[in-house]
């Protein structure tokens, strides 16, 4: 199975955010940087379906500028073969435009499965994978929590908002990305030695028409400062007069 | 003037509250660029025709009827390409829905179709000039961005629950459309939708949610938030990754930076710690309470009424204390 993985360099979970000083882009410096976190899942589940039998290959994509290498990087010495960075001069928000670029390098590559992470940490769109299968003219299931592929097909399930739904699909497919999926693993030292040496191209990104841009950003506003209001089942009858009176929830 | 087709989503042939959510905002839309007509178009098994005729309340003045018995399960592949369909047909300007699950299978895919710009799971759009300037929640909502759109059409999705369903009558005409790619035909198929919460509301509707951690020990020990849930009587059930990786509740319950996020009006935090990633899912609530033994544990920082103790002596007490209360 020959399966292609988009993955996108993001804040590490932990950041508290301040906004750099042009106030379009958060301050990046002290800020580590790693694979998005649903993309991380799906490198793992690749990676999975691949050494559970069968052969095949598991390529990288990741659409940034020079430092999103570092990110690929990080998916070779997981395991992934090879990866691709299509470059481009800063980090984009359109996710048409990010679609247009990862679709016009996918078209023709043979993959049965192309994963996407459910949402991106920084433009939380969720957009990109169902806009690259549409580019593409492929089947797409999105924000699978369980996935099992093979035969030419793929079975999937997803949460709604209180339900959840059974699917059934034909590969070739793009699928994206719930948490429930597999846990990444870490590098072995091993892994980190072997990526050095493992293929990493970088050709130009083809983004089209950017009609996308980032007016300004903000932190959202502080909430107030927590406050104890009593110890033990002695601050319920407080509690319960605070919920009616101050909350009015009660 | 600008003309807005509206996405209305049913679930199993009925209506969902972001159907209103959608045609309220895309009403407000078309009236702050001109007042061009809304055009809600909505997909389900026969007989969604008339459960639809009450977007009309919520201005529209079209209501568009896609009938098809696949329709009862969600059709993405289908329902796009109608919806792309009725949108160049129709000239719309703008093509509203909500960034619900289902309406995410959707919107990203009409905008390709399309080739329009794409603006997800906003809290507020406004015109402009020819842009659409909207505010989007980003790195797990620690950061509001603006963002600028450009582009005849442009696609925009809401935040669940960002827009209040308001009441704005027009005399809707009914229409109906036959699907532009045919159901049959989809690829994804979607084999069985199943109810996941039991006689309790969803995590994205409940106006209040209990939601327990580590600190209750073990997954039958959830009995204590379900019973607290049940005396308030409208409340969800939520968890942290903690208490979803040891499977006391499933996935679908989690609330965080990679579950659900929501904004109550009260969340009661029973045994959680307040880790970063728990808080980037409920920091929006309006109120916050919190229950945990430890007093330095960081849910107390943003917690409005924290009570430090054992989870399994304040609880039970809170239950009687609510009954109590509801029951004046
Ligand atoms: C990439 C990534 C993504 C993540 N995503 C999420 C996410 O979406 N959601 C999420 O929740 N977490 C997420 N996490 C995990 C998060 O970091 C925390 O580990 C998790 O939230 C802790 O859950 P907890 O508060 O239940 O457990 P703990 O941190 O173990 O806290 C348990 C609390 O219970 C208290 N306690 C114990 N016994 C009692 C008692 N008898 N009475 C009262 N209090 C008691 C303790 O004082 C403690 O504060 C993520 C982590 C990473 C790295
Ligand atoms: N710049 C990018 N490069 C590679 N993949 C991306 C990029 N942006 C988004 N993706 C993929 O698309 C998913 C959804 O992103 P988004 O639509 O921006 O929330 C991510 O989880 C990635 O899998």
């Amino acid at each position: 199975m020959k399966i292609a993985v988009c993955i996108k360099r993001a804040p590490d979970s932990e950041t508290r955010f301040k906004i750099g000083s042009s106030g379009t882009g958060i301050d990046e410096a002290g800020v580590k940087f790693d694979i998005s976190d649903f993309d991380s899942y799906a490198v793992e589940f690749a990676l999975q379906t691949i050494e559970k039998g069968g052969g095949g290959e598991v390529v990288v994509y990741s659409v940034g500028t020079d430092a999103s290498q570092e990110t690929l990087r990080k998916a070779l010495s997981m395991g992934v073969e090879r990866a691709v960075l299509l470059k481009t001069d800063a980090p984009v928000f359109d996710s048409m435009a990010v679609a247009r670029a990862l679709a016009a390098e996918l078209q023709g590559g043979g993959y049965d499965l192309i994963l996407f992470g459910k949402v991106a940490a920084d433009t939380a769109a969720g957009a990109v994978g169902a806009m690259t299968a549409e580019l593409l003219g492929l089947p797409v299931v999105n924000s699978v929590s369980k996935l099992e592929v093979g035969g030419g097909k793929g079975t999937a399930r997803r949460d709604l908002e209180g339900a959840a739904e059974s699917i059934e699909f034909p590969l070739p497919a793009v699928v994206s990305i719930d948490e429930g999926i597999a846990r990444p693993r870490y590098p072995s030292l091993k892994g980190i030695m072997a990526a050095k040496k493992k293929p990493l191209e970088t050709k130009p990104a083809q983004l089209g028409d950017v009609r996308l841009s980032i007016v300004k950003m903000e932190l959202p506003a502080d909430r107030p400062p927590g406050r104890i209001i009593g110890e033990g089942a002695a601050a319920v009858p407080e509690l319960v007069r605070l919920l009616q009176t101050e909350a009015k929830v009660l | 003037m600008a003309n807005v087709l509206a996405y209305a989503e049913t679930r199993a042939g009925e209506l969902r509250k972001t159907a209103l959510e959608a045609v309220t905002a895309a009403r407000q839309l078309a009236d702050a660029t001109g007042g061009g007509e809304v055009h809600a178009i909505v997909f389900g098994p026969a007989g969604v025709a008339a459960k639809a005729a009450q977007l009309g309340q919520y201005g529209a003045d079209v209501v568009v009827a896609v009938e098809h018995d696949r329709y009862t399960n969600n059709d993405p592949e289908s329902i796009s390409a109608t919806i792309a369909e009725r949108a160049k047909s129709g000239g719309h300007r703008y093509v509203v829905g909500v960034a619900s699950q289902t309406g995410r299978d959707i919107a990203p895919r009409v905008a390709a179709k399309l080739g329009a710009a794409f603006a997800s799971d906003v809290l507020e759009a406004k015109a402009d000039g020819d842009a659409l300037v909207v505010r989007h929640p980003g790195y797990w909502g620690k950061v509001i961005m603006t963002l600028k759109v450009t582009g005849s059409p442009t696609v925009v999705t809401y935040r669940a629950g960002a827009v209040t369903p308001a009441e704005n009558a027009k005399s809707a005409r009914a229409e109906s459309m036959a699907p532009a790619a045919d159901p049959a035909a989809s690829r994804v198929v979607v084999k069985e939708t199943t109810q996941s919460t039991k006689g309790r509301p969803d995590l994205a509707e409940a106006p209040i949610i209990i939601s327990g951690g580590r600190g209750l020990k073990e997954a039958g020990n959830f009995k204590l938030v379900e019973e607290l849930a049940d005396a308030f009587g409208n409340a969800a059930v939520g968890a942290t990754r903690a208490v979803t990786d040891e499977g006391w509740r499933p996935h679908s319950d989690q609330i965080g930076q990679t579950g659900r996020t929501v904004s109550p009006q009260l969340y009661v935090a029973v045994g959680i710690s307040g880790a970063i990633q728990h808080i980037a899912g409920m920091r929006t609530s309006r109120a916050i309470v919190a229950i945990n033994k430890d007093k330095e544990a960081p849910i107390f920082k943003i917690a409005d009424y924290g009570i430090v103790g054992d989870v399994f002596e304040v609880v039970p007490a809170l239950t009687e204390a609510v009954k109590k209360a509801k029951s004046h």
